[in-house]
């Protein structure tokens, strides 16, 4: 990703509505967004574009998802 | 330099749930409408808030709206303006009901009614028994009324600058405001809005503090933004405090978990509410478990290597209680304090939560300042509305509920203002002012050319520290004094940040450089309003202000009751008459704030 997309990326993971995904995402940026290949920066990309309760019940584990895919990057976004 | 020039007849910035609102009843109107925000509207901080709106239909018990009237001024402990707090409880039925048309899902009753829950502080005839007034849309209400307005919105033709960071206010020679710079995030480009009127609903500052439920969007840029422009801020002492968000991120513990047989505990492991609330302890009032966890910090009984926070033990509870009776808790704990609850307390802190304060208007959203010995002058073409204005209907402390209220009242009130005074040919499309971006242009370029100086991210921190130690829920004297200092020293460093970051396209180090540059101002304003002001009322509490027989709660109308003005040119205060008259009803009488 060109620096621009990443700043982007950032803005768009740290100015949320709900706090919790302000400190959620922007931790995972710092420490685990390298580790993801081409496809899981993509469903990334995705994740992040949901709206804010949706998004904070999948890290939270209220609710599970079920696409395999955005399964992996939740744990991801967990570990960190 | 050639800056481009966007015209429209209303400049509205912001995009949660005052701004929208007040964008509807200009767009509707059929006039040119811009709204620019920081994000995309439905990610405003509006969506955050769960509890509700309040209103008093009395679809699940009688209701009245001068019962409503009475609790709110009695929740402002009597610092609320009596004329816009009955202004805004006689619209709350109007203002719920339009929602409703436009498309909100309310939960219902049985009958098809809108259901309404109860909600602290709201009563039934005159604070006798608790009253359903709260509408909600289950745990999502802020979420759910942003989209029916975002959706009406874009009917209307507002047009959205998303992604467009308002700069500094344009002010013509007689004082009038006639437009906004703004910021492209996308392109880094700086452009002037130039309009008839201009709008504010940028929301709150909850990010002075340095524990905060506040999202990182509030940075009060409405608040510095008018600071800059001469206008001064009204009420800046009184901030509302949960008591148990997680220390370092502000999330928050729900109360429950004291409900349900959490303890609080200092460093020695002492069960310290057992000295504050001997009959209560742990399940006492928020304002009494807040300030005894101040206390035990400032008197160095705090909990770890800075001793600023206390510990919320549930680790005597069974796992499978925690489980069942505190979804969630267990994953808030891990995620935010980095511990499992289940083996180990939580680390917790009073955090900030709402600002009462804010940018004076009066109850049309009319920004008003004081002007040849009058308090009250409404500023040619210039409204705000929602938490970063102060109307004031929440005085001192402010009812669960009534933001919501507060946002859609006046936000549509500001609407209504400004397309009556168009209508009526009083806002005509004034010139704009030689150089108006001259001094937004000299701000970031100053940013954007300094080589070396302070980090915006320590600096930060620093304001953030000074106000959390001296501004808290529990306030002292000589503290306060000492943050004054302290506070003015972290100002000075902020005109020396610099970023690394020199890049055009969405540079984030230059958009939170000049974030701060809004947050210092609410800091100042805050800081010196509390020091200020030597009584105890509402969220304002000081140990050298105590309860007393001739002060109770340590409330001193004699020479209190009167709202702070702070000017940022020179920190200097004034003061301007609480209005104790409602426009029609009898005035709510002092007395002594008990629940």
């Amino acid at each position: 990703m060109e620096q621009h997309e990443l700043n982007k990326l950032r803005w768009h993971c740290t100015r949320r509505a709900l706090l919790e995904l302000d400190i959620t995402l922007g931790r995972f940026l710092d420490n685990g967004f390298n580790n993801l290949n081409e496809t899981q920066v993509k469903t990334f990309i995705d994740l992040v574009a949901m709206e804010d309760h949706d998004l904070w019940a999948l890290i939270s584990g209220k609710v599970e998802a079920t696409d395999p895919l955005e399964s992996e990057v939740i744990v991801a976004i967990r570990k960190h | 330099m050639s800056i481009p020039v966007h015209k429209y007849d209303v400049v509205i910035v912001g995009a949660g749930g005052s701004g929208l609102r007040a964008a509807l009843q200009v767009a509707e109107a059929g006039l040119k409408t811009a709204v620019l925000s920081k994000v995309f509207p439905t990610r405003s901080h509006t969506v955050a808030a769960q509890g509700g709106v309040a209103a008093p239909l009395g679809n699940v018990n009688e209701d009245h709206w001068m019962w409503h009237m009475y609790d709110t001024v009695k929740g402002s402990d009597w610092l609320g303006d009596q004329d816009a707090i009955e202004f805004m409880v006689r619209k709350a039925t109007e203002c719920v009901v339009e929602l409703e048309h436009y498309g909100m899902p309310f939960d219902r009753l049985d009958n098809g009614k809108i259901y309404q829950r109860p909600f602290g502080g709201h009563s039934q005839n005159f604070g006798e028994k608790p009253v359903n007034r709260s509408c909600a849309a289950a745990d999502r209400t802020g979420h759910a009324m942003l989209h029916a307005m975002y959706q009406r919105n874009v009917r209307a033709n507002t047009q959205f600058f998303v992604e467009w960071m308002a700069l500094d206010l344009i002010r013509d020679d007689s004082g009038a405001v006639v437009g906004v710079t703004a910021l492209d995030m996308e392109t880094g480009e700086i452009s002037i809005f130039h309009a008839r009127a201009v709008i504010f609903a940028t929301g709150g500052a909850g990010r002075i503090y340095a524990s905060s439920t506040n999202a990182f969007i509030n940075t009060g840029d409405g608040m510095g933004m008018a600071v800059r422009a001469g206008i001064p801020l009204e009420d800046m002492e009184f901030w509302q405090f949960h008591p148990t968000g997680v220390a370092g991120a502000g999330v928050l513990i729900t109360e429950g978990v004291r409900g349900e047989g959490g303890i609080l505990r200092n460093c020695d492991g002492e069960r310290f509410m057992e000295r504050y609330a001997p009959n209560l302890k742990d399940l006492a009032s928020r304002d009494i478990v807040s300030r005894a966890m101040a206390t035990e910090i400032k008197e160095g009984r705090g909990c770890g290597p800075n001793k600023d926070y206390v510990l919320l033990d549930i680790t005597h509870l069974q796992p499978e209680t925690i489980m069942k009776r505190l979804p969630g808790i267990r994953e808030i704990a891990i995620e935010f304090a980095g511990v499992d609850p289940i083996k180990k307390p939580i680390p917790v802190v009073p955090t900030c939560h709402y600002q009462m304060g804010g940018i004076p208007t009066n109850y049309r959203g009319e920004v008003v300042v004081p002007q040849n010995g009058e308090p009250s002058v409404p500023v040619q073409g210039f409204y705000a509305a929602g938490e970063c204005a102060c109307a004031s209907v929440h005085g001192a402390n402010r009812l669960g509920t009534n933001s919501l209220l507060d946002l859609l009242v006046f936000g549509k009130s500001a609407g209504e203002s400004v397309v009556e005074a168009i209508k009526d040919g009083k806002l005509p499309m004034r010139p704009l002012p030689e150089h108006a971006a001259d001094s937004s242009l000299a701000r970031v370029n100053r940013i954007d050319s300094a080589s070396s100086g302070e980090s915006m991210h320590e600096v930060r921190a620093a304001m953030q520290r000074v106000m959390q130690a001296h501004a808290g829920v529990f306030r002292f004297g000589e503290d306060m004094k000492k943050g004054v200092k302290e506070i003015l020293e972290v100002a000075e460093r902020v005109k020396n940040v610099a970023t690394k970051d020199k890049s055009k396209v969405f540079n984030m180090a230059r958009v939170e450089a000049l974030e701060l540059e809004n947050l210092i101002e609410v800091a100042k304003a805050t800081m010196i309003s509390a020091e200020n002001r030597k009584e105890s009322r509402g969220a304002h509490v000081r140990d050298d202000a105590p309860d007393t027989p001739e002060h109770p709660n340590g409330r001193d109308d004699a020479n209190w009751l009167k709202h702070t003005l702070w000017f940022g040119s020179d920190n200097h205060i004034e003061y301007k008459p609480v209005q104790l008259k409602p426009l029609t009803a009898p005035s709510v009488e002092l007395k002594t704030r008990t629940y």
